[in-house]
Order: structure tokens, then sequence, then C-alpha cells
């Protein structure tokens, strides 16, 4: 057996917890009320095109792109907005939301609603492009960042790699690896389509190893595409960060504060692809995702379609509701997701999973000195040496963080999984960047 | 309500106390070579220095650091384990609980408690009674296998100690007939202190400790490596028997050094690279120590003096960024 790509500095091993890796795709259904914010994105929020009263259809433009970094947001239901202001998100802050009031279900007649599959690649690069900003597509991984952005190359700089993402290294989550089993065929278009936009030929489809329906089906339709691969990649933590996963596939690494583009490659996530296929073949915005209800606190997980701005209670009620379990919900993975104040926030563009966790699986333990056992260092996969940021956090040394070269953390949370003191070093590196960005 | 927090939701279930266990697991069958080939006194001495160094832990914790309670951690039961195993069977047990006052509460508390002291605590420990106690510290009483209750044995010299005098004026062939074999050296039948004379009982402690990822191969492996090699390349120019490399890695405290104490966590480098530095200057500083001093055996020397280094490695020795090759 050839030994399986990875990256190899650092990197940890959590418990795997898929759970759902043979749940199939379900329809969560339509809820009352949904949530729209205008901000789902890195970058500008969308400017507000509604007010209240206004009848929508799904798939209706709510919010129109503010500048270049920043994206269109749809309407993910058909009804009457009722409300557009502030209100509470995940973390009990106030975002900008378009309220809806649901009522039925009625689709832009634009939108091609059927099942056949489209193969053929008509549109020209320029249009591709424009239909991409058109949907409002961003990074499903869990960035955000506004696909056309990513995918427009500048002048001076040249890709020969599209890396398709779909690692989904984060215990619990399993909504790409739906994704790659049921949409494979959609997904290996959309890579096309991109390879159309890039200009190249190639593109690899990076799955690791405990995915095995999704490189089993993958392998297979790629056969009859040229120059799509399928890549299987060793387990391991976090490799579906878009650098380690650079480095797994080709060697190659970013250098500090530089761009994948600036070492030849675009990395996109699997789910980000099918919404381009979607959008490029069935002219159909980004107004719903696939999320993972899970957790070890979870009656029955699952994964669902979900409509954007559909609020997580509604999916918790659906998969068994809060039981005394819960201690914990969590947006996202447990490694890099948030843990959330209000579960009426709405799911988003980049909600990959709601995650319901007990105390006894997410209890973080009280802090203890530091025994400098280096496993810190060990894990850290920019080569960081977390427990001196920490140290210097802690002692307010400030000036000493620039050597540290603590704007490299991608802050993945290896280091302060794998302490066995429990320090949260992590929260150290955050706290560094901001005082370094304060300069 | 729901909790709160930043990520990430998960941690390690490792902790100090696990990764403590493990270690004492690890030494434990030394523990059983120290008492088959020495007998009830070698298990007197641990017991010991077990709970002197438990006690002025406790002692060290409540009435001055004012912390809680750290002797749950189980690392003072590590430090009493590694300091009986330094020592002689024939050790008065007073002598042994003076080195746990050292270890603990000098070389440990007067730092500020675990993961702050600069000296590996047993060996501090070691050296003070070295120093303190020439007599009772190199008086070796001879293995007998399973003879458990005989109290008064016999001494005789370390296989270091022989090496040492066999370049020496005396009459080098009739010594050269007390040398153990191999096989005496590597199974423990051999003078020495008592955790220290099994090469088989300490690799099985060793090969379990990287087995449970407690430590990785570098520091052992790279310690042993360089002794191996400088001794070697002695041997083979000079061809004198004093410097026979599989003696030296067979005798002494080499492997006891190599594998559990200068892989300590606190006084060792943080990462790979500069533990490499760091063991390969333990065995530059075990071999000059034993080929060109008046002592026998560097290997406690050569650890503590490179722990000084420790702080000066970390500093210039770094991990290799990500991103600073293309």
């Amino acid at each position: 057996m050839t030994k399986l790509k990875t990256f190899p500095l650092g990197g940890i091993h959590p418990d795997k917890y898929k759970i759902t890796t043979d749940s199939p795709i379900i329809d969560a259904g339509l809820p009352e009320i949904v949530y729209i914010p205008v901000k789902q994105h890195i970058g500008s929020p969308a400017k507000i095109l509604v007010s209240k009263g206004d009848k929508v259809k799904v798939g209706t433009l709510l919010a129109d792109a503010d500048g270049i970094v920043s994206a269109d947001v749809h309407s993910s239901v058909s009804g009457e907005v009722i409300k557009v202001e502030s209100i509470e998100g995940e973390f009990g802050y106030l975002e900008d939301m378009i309220t809806i009031k649901v009522e039925g279900d009625d689709f832009e007649p634009s939108i091609d609603r059927s099942t056949d599959i489209n193969r053929e690649i008509e549109l020209s690069k320029e249009e591709i492009i424009a239909k991409i900003r058109e949907a409002g597509i961003v990074g499903m991984g869990g960035a955000g960042y506004p696909t056309p952005v990513k995918t427009s190359i500048p002048e001076n700089k040249k890709v020969d790699t599209l890396i398709l993402n779909g690692i989904e290294c984060e215990p619990f989550l399993t909504a790409d690896d739906r994704l790659m089993v049921e949409k494979a065929e959609q997904i290996v278009i959309g890579a096309k389509i991109i390879n159309k936009i890039l200009g190249i030929q190639n593109a690899i489809i990076a799955i690791d190893e405990n995915k095995p329906h999704a490189i089993e089906t993958l392998s297979k339709i790629t056969k009859t595409y040229v120059g799509v691969n399928v890549q299987v990649c060793a387990t391991k933590y976090p490799q579906g960060g878009e650098k380690q996963l650079i480095t797994a596939i080709t060697g190659r690494e970013v250098p500090s504060r530089k761009l994948p583009i600036d070492v030849g490659c675009i990395v996109q996530n699997v789910g980000t692809v099918f919404a381009v296929y979607e959008a490029v073949m069935k002219n159909k915005p980004l107004f719903e995702r696939i999320v993972t209800l899970s957790g070890d606190a979870c009656l029955h997980p699952a994964n669902y379609r979900v409509r954007v701005g559909t609020p997580a209670s509604f999916l918790i009620d659906k998969s068994g509701g809060i039981t005394e379990k819960v201690s914990k919900v969590i947006f996202g993975g447990p490694m890099m997701g948030t843990a959330a104040f209000n579960i009426n926030a709405p799911i988003t563009k980049i909600t990959s999973g709601i995650l319901l966790l007990s105390e006894e699986l997410s209890h973080k333990t009280e802090p203890q000195d530091c025994i400098r056992c280096g496993k810190c260092v060990e894990a850290c996969p920019m080569g960081l040496q977390p427990y001196l940021i920490g140290r210097n956090v802690r002692n307010e040394k400030f000036s000493e963080l620039a050597a540290c070269h603590v704007l490299d953390c991608i802050e993945c949370g290896c280091c302060a999984y794998t302490c066995p003191v429990h320090l949260p070093l992590l929260d150290y590196c955050k706290i560094a960047k901001s005082e370094l960005k304060k300069k | 309500m729901f909790k709160i927090s930043t990520a990430p939701h998960f941690q390690t279930t490792d902790d100090t106390r696990h990764i403590m266990q493990d270690v004492i697991i690890a030494l434990m069958p030394a523990a059983f070579t120290a008492i088959l080939f020495f007998g009830l006194n070698a298990l007197l001495v641990i017991l010991t220095s077990v709970a002197g160094c438990v006690l002025f832990e406790y002692l060290a914790c409540r009435y001055w650091l004012k912390t809680s309670n750290t002797t749950t951690d189980l690392s003072a039961v590590v430090t009493g384990l590694l300091l009986a195993y330094n020592l002689p069977s024939s050790m008065p047990l007073w002598m042994t609980l003076v080195g746990c006052f050292v270890s603990i509460i000098i070389a440990k508390a007067c730092y500020g408690g675990l993961g702050k002291n600069i000296f590996n605590p047993a060996l501090v420990g070691r050296v003070f009674l070295f120093i303190s106690f020439p007599v009772q510290m190199t008086t070796w009483p001879k293995p007998e296998l399973g003879n458990i209750f005989e109290l008064d044995a016999q001494t005789g010299a370390t296989t270091l100690g022989i090496l040492k005098h066999l370049d020496g004026s005396t009459s080098a062939t009739s010594l050269q007939g007390d040398l153990p074999e191999y096989w005496e050296m590597f199974f423990g039948n051999i003078g020495g202190c008592l955790g220290e004379v099994s090469a088989l009982a300490l690799l099985l402690g060793v090969i379990y400790l990287i087995w449970k990822k407690v430590i990785t191969w570098h520091i052992p492996f790279y310690y042993v490596a360089t002794v191996f090699l400088i001794t070697s390349i002695m041997w083979l120019i000079t061809g004198k028997q004093s410097y026979d490399p599989i003696t030296h890695i067979l005798s002494g405290g080499l492997l006891l050094g190599a594998f559990f104490m200068a892989t300590d966590y606190t006084t060792s480098p943080m990462n790979k690279k500069g533990q490499i530095i760091f063991a390969v200057g333990c065995g530059v500083l075990t071999v000059i120590i034993r080929l060109w001093s008046a002592y026998p055996e560097g290997v406690s020397f050569a650890i503590l003096i490179m722990n000084a280094f420790v702080p000066l490695i970390d500093k210039y020795v770094t991990p290799r960024l990500y991103g600073s090759r293309r």
C-alpha cells in the first residue's frame, strides 16, 4: 500500500464521531419564519433591497453585494418580509437580518428545478463568473470568502492546480461527505466549470480515507471526466485547512501572509463547487445547504438540506429537541465552531453543522501550570510555539509577540486540544493577534 | 441556558496525572529487577524515597507555596522512584530522606513547583547525596539473584568502576576478569544503583512510554547513539577495552538517564530540534566525564549541565515555520 498523502507538520487525531456518515440527506422542510442575515460572508454586508411588507419568492434577491468583497443574499423561502432590522444572532450580538414569514413555496421562474444533470458547459468564462456572483456564492467550508473573488485570477498570477476540499476533518460533521456521495457527478461538473474559469484542465478532489463511500463514488465517476482525479489523504486534523491541504496534495507551502494563488493553487470546498454547478447549470442562487445535526447529546442525528435563515432550533426540534444532556450547542464543528448563545439564530451559508454536546464531552477542565511537555509545539501545523505565545500574553509582553509569528496562526485549536494541563492556548493566540493588530 | 465558551470544544483526556501514571508503570520493571537482585533493601529504599518525596511535596504545597495539593498529580512519586533508582540498595534510609528533601524542596519547590524547575529534581537530589556522602553513595552491594532476604550482601565494584581502573596502574589483567558479560549487564546482574542495572527492564519501560506517546524516541535514541558513536570511534582508534561501546551503553546510569531523566518534560527542550541538540550534548558530556574525568560515571552531571542549557536552546532553536519552504 502506498503511503497516503498528508501534511507533514503537526496535526492531531481527535476522535471522529462521524455518526451520520451513512445517513442520507433529508429535506428539513420549511419553518414558519426565516431570519436571513445580510452578512454571511467575509467582507462588507450586502445592501438591503427589500422593505417590510414586500412579497418575495424563493430565489428573490434580498440584498445586493456592496463592493467586490461582498456577496448577494437571496430569499430562501416565499412569503412576506415582516421585519428588516437587527436581531440577536448566535452569539447574542445584534445582526442585520431580513425576517420573512413563510407562505407556500413559490420559486422564481428562472430557477431550473428539474433533477436532470446538465453536463454541457456552454457559457463563457465571464458569463460563468457573473452567474456565480449573481448566485451569491461564498466559501461554504466555514470561512465564507466570496467565491467570485477567489476564482478571479489577477493577471500576474498563474494557477496550475484546482483542489476540491472534501476532507471535512472536524469531528461529527458529515455534510460534505454525504454531498459527495449523493451529488458526486454534479460536483465533478462543478469542478470542470471552475476549471474553465481558471483556464486549466485538471482538478484534484481531496478526500480523507475515513470516507470510503465518497471515495468509491467519486472515483467511479471521475473515470469518465478527463482531468478530474480523486486523491485519498490520510486522516489528520486540520487537513481541511487550506494551507495544510495544499501542502498535503502538492508538497508546496504557502509563504506567510501569502495566498494559495501565490503557489499556483485554488482550493474550493466541495459544497461550494456543488453550489457553483447549481448556479451555472440550474440558475439557482445559494439559498440552501447541507447541515449535519449531530452530537453525543442529539437524539436523532441526521444530515439535512436546510434553507438559509432557518432557525437552528427548528432543526434541533426535528432531531429530538433539547434534552437534559445538552450542555453546549455548537454552530460548526467542535474544533473551530462557535458555542451558540441563542439557538433561534439562523443557519447561514457557512453553517456546516449544529452539534448538541454533552457536558461530559465538551467539558473544559480548569487549567494548571504548564509542565513544558512540548505537545502544543508538536501539534501546531504552522510550526508556532503556542506555549510561548501563551506565556507572553499572560505576562503582557506584547512586544515579543511579533517574533512568535502569531499572525500565521490558523486558529485550528490543535494546541488547546492537546494540552495536558488544559491551558486555553488558542485563546491566548487570539488575544495575541488582536494585540498585534492594534498596533 | 447553554454553556458558551471559545473553541475548541474538544479537549484531550490526557492530563498530568495520566502521564505520570504511565511513567510510574514504565518504571515498574526496573523496580522488579531491583528487588530481584538487591533484595528487600532495594524495596525499602524505593518506598522511603517515594514516601519522602510525596511528604515533602505535600508540605511544600500546604505551608509554603500555598497552592492546591499537587501530590495528586503523582509527579512527586515519579521523582521519588527516580531518586531511589539512582541510589545503591545499601543507602541508609535517613540519607535517602535527605535526598528527597533536596529533590522536592530545593530543586523543585524553590523554583515554584512542577513545570518551573530548571534542573531534574531527582538528579539534583542524587548529586547532592553523592557529594555529601561519597562513601555510602559508592558502596555497591553485589547483586544476588533471588536472595531477597539477604540484607548484608557483599559489596563489589560497578562495571564503569572496573573500566576506569583498567587504564590505571593496578594490574589490569586481574581486573579484566571482574568485568561482567554483556548478558549479565543486559539482564541486570551487575553492581550499581538499584534501578539502573537492568537494561532489559529499562528498555521495556521506554518502549511502553513511546507506545503510550508520553515521550518520543528522539532524546533516548540520540543520547544513546551519541555515546555509542564516540566510544566506538575511541575503541576502534585505541583498541582499549575501557572504550568498549557496548559495555558503555549497558553499564552505569546511561539507559536510566537517557530513557527517564533526560526525557523529563520540564527540564528538556520544547521542540524536536532542540531535544536532539540536548540529547547529543548529554551524550558528549557523558562520554567526556566517563573517559577523561576523575569520576567513573557522568550521566547525572551531563544531564544537569544540559538542563542548564535548555532555556538557551528553547530561545534560539525554534521549530520550522510553515511556509518557510517553497
